[in-house]
């Protein structure tokens, strides 16, 4: 546990630094969605309408903007074959970094939620129910993302690569993400049924993402 | 305790770049791997560090802990210094104590010893070549392995850098531990030399 807690420590830490990309996602995050009311026009209602939408779009490409450091830092100075060759686990050394990516990159996300929210004229129950949805889909982009993260290390310029392998594999997050937040504005669905599968799509993630990764990244070694 | 290969078979890009090839360190003992440029020193240390597959042979080491493969229980000191830029010296070596764990030694105590304790504090981004390489080196101090895998350890090190390391590498053997080390100038203690072939 002091291996995983120290990895975790050490990867925030790297993030939170001068130059550690944890701010450039929450900046991008920022500049879409105060952009997005300007191109849509001073329509407050269709404003609303799309906010759960905006905000979706502008955390999963958010995510994916500090995504494909995940490994390539660790792979192009030699941590990661330490990280390797070491007593943890590969898969929780994975899962470790993948948490602590998400704690420096996707919590902030969550926490700027209500104050975007408030350009995108949502009254208050629309913005605490699309802050719920991405703290319940986020870990997801991350987890699966990581698995592109993997697959593209040994490759340079591995960016538009992890887009195209991981976009494909978060459109069923976008997609209940999204249902979820209008069914709690809008209605006629319950909340509840999409929220679960966005739960269930989490935990699955959770579980398949850090085998995929660790058994990637075992190939990729050269 | 006794680590040795046979008959390591390594292909690289469809390229073979060793075969057929043989080799053991007792305790004790440290083995210089020597050869021109390519003809896979850095593949065999990779090998036996577990970061390659050999398509054919095996590696083993006798009377280490049974439980633990081979890379578990070996230090790899390679071209690359695993350091953060952004963390300081000791954040960066304190974590790969924390990360590494098993027998641990205390951090601020390996940095006095590889003669780095006046720039604790300093990130490492603002580390010459030499001082990256005396930090990596005190990493295969902070968490003891009794096998040294060491591709060119000495390369950027001072004279006197290369002295220190010299008497870290004796202390080293003289515990029981294993070095082998993948060189092209000689390492300054007693070695046993193996010379790969020729780059085809």
């Amino acid at each position: 546990m002091t291996a995983l807690s120290a990895l975790i420590r050490r990867d925030i830490r790297i993030a939170l630094r001068v130059g550690g990309g944890a701010l450039i996602g929450v900046l991008f995050f920022l500049t879409v969605t105060v952009l997005m009311p300007f191109a849509v026009g001073p329509d407050l209602a269709l404003l609303s309408r799309l906010g759960p939408a905006i905000l979706w779009l502008g955390a999963l490409l958010a995510s994916l903007l500090t995504l494909d450091r995940l490994f390539t830092a660790d792979h192009e100075d030699g941590s990661l074959d330490l990280i390797v060759m070491s007593r943890t686990p590969l898969e929780l050394a994975c899962a470790a970094k993948a948490l602590a990516h998400w704690l420096a990159a996707g919590l902030p996300l969550i926490v700027a939620t209500p104050a975007l929210g408030l350009l995108l004229n949502l009254d208050g129950t629309a913005t605490v129910a699309v802050a719920l949805t991405l703290l319940a889909g986020t870990p997801a982009l991350t987890f699966t993302g990581m698995i592109g993260a993997a697959l593209a290390v040994t490759l340079h310029r591995g960016g538009l690569l992890l887009a195209v392998l991981v976009l494909p594999l978060s459109i069923p997050v976008l997609i209940f993400g999204v249902a979820a937040s209008q069914a709690a504005i809008t209605g006629p669905m319950s909340f509840g049924t999409p929220f679960s599968i966005l739960c269930a799509l989490s935990l699955v993630s959770f579980v398949v993402g850090p085998f995929a990764a660790a058994a990637s990244l075992r190939h990729g070694l050269d | 305790m006794r680590l040795s290969g046979k008959d390591l078979r390594c292909v690289r890009g469809g390229r073979e770049v060793f075969a057929g090839l043989g080799f053991a360190a007792s305790s004790g003992e440290a083995l210089a791997i020597t050869g021109p440029n390519g003809s896979g020193k850095t593949s065999l240390l990779r090998v036996i560090a577990g970061l390659l597959v050999p398509s054919d042979g095996s590696i083993a080491l006798d009377g280490g802990e049974a439980e633990l493969t081979v890379a578990e229980q070996a230090h790899y000191l390679g071209h690359r210094d695993a350091l953060k830029p952004a963390l300081s010296v000791l954040e960066n070596l304190s974590f790969w104590r924390d990360f590494l764990g098993g027998e641990a030694d205390d951090a601020g105590r390996c940095l006095t010893l590889v003669g780095l304790d006046h720039a604790t504090h300093l990130p490492a981004a603002y580390l010459s070549a030499g001082q990256r390489r005396r930090l990596s080196i005190a990493r295969l101090l902070v968490a003891r392995r009794p096998v040294w895998l060491l591709d060119e350890p000495t390369s950027a090190l001072d004279t006197k850098g290369q002295d220190l390391f010299v008497g870290l590498m004796r202390d080293h053997l003289a515990n029981g531990g294993i070095v082998i080390a993948a060189t092209h100038t000689p390492l300054g203690i007693d070695v046993r030399e193996m010379r790969m072939g020729a780059a085809p």
